[in-house]
């Protein structure tokens, strides 16, 4: 291609440089991305900082802005289209920094284990607005192993007629677990729908049954 | 917005490791690599919302790059003895301790520029016109300083693998920025 010789040695020579710069140790990246993590954290630019944690109804990913937990997304939303949208919808410095989620993890980790009725967690409603965002706030007055029907929180938000927006403000709900939509059902007491599928909804009901 | 940028992370994942090489490509491999790539990315991770949506972004990278491994190292020589050094003598950037061997001591005695360019293009994998945009001057100018820097590195380490163990030879060439793959 260019003034070498013929017998080219640059191949070898770049595979030198590459075998000099070696990149392969995991232990090396991660400690670099975790220095990243917190010297963005300290200059401010971790817009939503996200983790995820294993549960009983599969992986969870949880995402933080400085304000609180924005996101909750089970596995069959696929993690990698809900961090594109918090990218497009909140911001694109979107990382990976669990330190962030600490408190929302042990939460959730203790919600799991039967310990904890409730969420103490700050949130952050930004993915939500209008109608939606008023039911999903109303959800937390339904306890911990009590259900309502969508036409119940149509009456709680003050908007009788609305039994479907009810329905399509929990099938939108970004914070499920910690925003029980899962306590929401169909007025003939059957499941209905949810954002985790129907037998995340179900074990969601068992273990607060069962606690 | 019609912004659809991609996850912050993401770029982390995908140029993460090309641009940890180019930093040790230039300054060594020790800690001032590091210290550049920390550098490199938070500087990014600033600028990522504002980055045009079309942009090359291992170049803009590797360009960000460049600029943090210069501030690291000047950092690093206010803190050492002054010495008169021109410009384009014998690199400045990462000199090698006097232990180093093989491939690294060749790289110690690169010009600047010849280090450099073979780093942005070899192991950024960056087209010719890209280098030459980070560099400065003409396209020809940045291919021979490559060019160059790959000629003396060949004189160099093989002398130098004289006293290597010669496995290298069997190791298969699976790289990006080999000759050919990015023609600028």
């Amino acid at each position: 291609m260019n003034t070498l010789d013929s017998h080219d040695a640059t191949p070898e020579l770049v595979q030198a440089l590459h075998d000099a710069t070696d990149t392969s140790d995991p232990a090396r990246m991660t400690e670099l991305h975790r220095r990243l993590e917190a010297e963005a954290s300290r200059d401010g630019l971790l817009d939503v900082a996200y983790t995820t944690i294993d549960t009983p109804v599969g992986p969870l990913l949880l995402a933080a802005t400085d304000k609180g937990l924005v996101r909750v997304a089970y596995a069959r939303e696929d993690h990698d289209l809900v961090l594109q949208a918090l990218s497009e919808r909140v911001s694109p410095r979107v990382l990976r920094a669990p330190k962030r989620l600490d408190p929302a993890a042990r939460e959730v980790d203790e919600y799991f284990a039967g310990r904890r009725t409730a969420f103490d967690l700050p949130l952050d409603h930004a993915l939500s607005s209008g109608f939606r965002l008023t039911v999903q706030q109303h959800l937390s007055e339904i306890a911990y192993g009590h259900t309502a029907s969508y036409g119940e929180v149509a009456r709680l938000v003050g908007n009788p007629k609305a039994v479907r927006a009810v329905g399509s403000a929990c099938a939108t709900n970004p914070l499920p677990v910690v925003v029980p939509c899962h306590r929401v059902l169909r007025s003939d007491g059957s499941l209905g729908g949810y954002i985790g599928g129907p037998d995340a909804k179900t074990t969601l009901l068992g273990l607060e049954r069962a606690a | 917005m019609m912004d659809t940028k991609q996850p912050f992370e993401q770029v982390v994942a995908r140029h993460g490791a090309t641009v940890l090489r180019v930093c040790r490509a230039v300054l060594g491999p020790h800690t001032d690599a590091e210290d550049a790539w920390s550098e490199t990315f938070l500087a990014a991770l600033r600028a990522w919302p504002d980055l045009p949506a079309d942009a090359n972004v291992e170049a803009w990278l590797v360009t960000i790059a460049h600029r943090k491994a210069i501030d690291v190292t000047r950092r690093r020589e206010r803190h050492a003895v002054p010495v008169e050094r021109l410009p384009e003598e014998q690199s400045t950037l990462g000199l090698p301790d006097e232990s180093a061997t093989g491939i690294w001591a060749a790289v110690g005695q690169l010009p600047v520029k010849q280090r450099q360019a073979v780093a942005y293009h070899y192991l950024g994998g960056l087209p010719y016109r890209e280098v030459a945009a980070i560099l400065g001057g003409s396209t020809d100018a940045a291919r021979r300083a490559a060019a160059d820097g790959i000629r003396s590195l060949r004189a160099r380490w093989d002398r130098a693998a004289t006293v290597n163990t010669g496995s290298r030879l069997d190791r298969s060439v699976r790289l990006r920025g080999t000759p050919g793959r990015n023609p600028s």
